[in-house]
């Protein structure tokens, strides 16, 4: 594989840096890292995915505390970083839950921002030169 | 589009991609890897499908 910027360690602020950006937005984490293709695979994929579950009704849990399964699926839904905030300010995601793919929906946001918390976890680990 | 199946299908095509582009480097390794991932998903989706078809609701 040719040399990235990955190829040496980063410095700890650095990468917890990278990992914030990585965080906020699919992809970009890898892009910073030099490796261009992987990042564009994650933001086109993530992204779409997470609209997917918008655009089938699911909804965006809020942080509820006294429902520890909502709050869980509200740190899921959060691991897709600035997608979630601006879905959240345009007032999208309120989920309708008779609709017959909300179900569905939830499971696309969901697993958007799971997917998204171990694509952070990679890129940690590339900036730790551990790959 | 929005059949159990095809939902299935692209729930698949989106998580298959994402797997395959973290664990493997080489562009072609990736496809390699994602077709089987998805043929995986898709294969062990269906057939637990038709299993749960055999128990009553």
């Amino acid at each position: 594989m040719r040399a990235t910027t990955a190829d040496r360690t980063q410095p700890a602020a650095t990468t917890y840096l990278i990992c914030v950006a990585a965080w906020l937005l699919p992809g970009v984490g890898h892009f910073w890292l030099g490796r261009r293709q992987k990042g564009l695979t994650f933001l086109v994929a993530l992204t779409v995915m997470f609209a997917f579950g918008l655009w089938l009704e699911g909804a965006l849990f809020p942080f509820q505390v006294s429902q520890p399964l909502v709050a869980l699926g509200a740190l899921a839904d959060v691991g897709i970083g600035l997608p979630y905030v601006i879905a959240r300010s345009a007032g999208v995601g309120a989920g309708r839950v008779v609709a017959i793919t909300y179900e569905y929906g939830n499971t696309f946001l969901i697993v958007a921002g799971l997917l998204n918390m171990l694509v952070v976890l990679d890129v940690f680990d590339i900036a730790k030169g551990r790959k | 589009m929005t059949s159990h199946f095809g939902l299935m299908v692209i729930f698949s095509l989106f998580v298959s991609v994402v797997f395959a582009t973290l664990m493997r480097d080489e562009l072609s390794e990736q496809l390699a890897f994602g077709g089987r991932l998805l043929a995986g998903f898709v294969g062990a989706g269906t057939l637990i499908g038709w299993v749960l078809y055999f128990f009553p609701l």
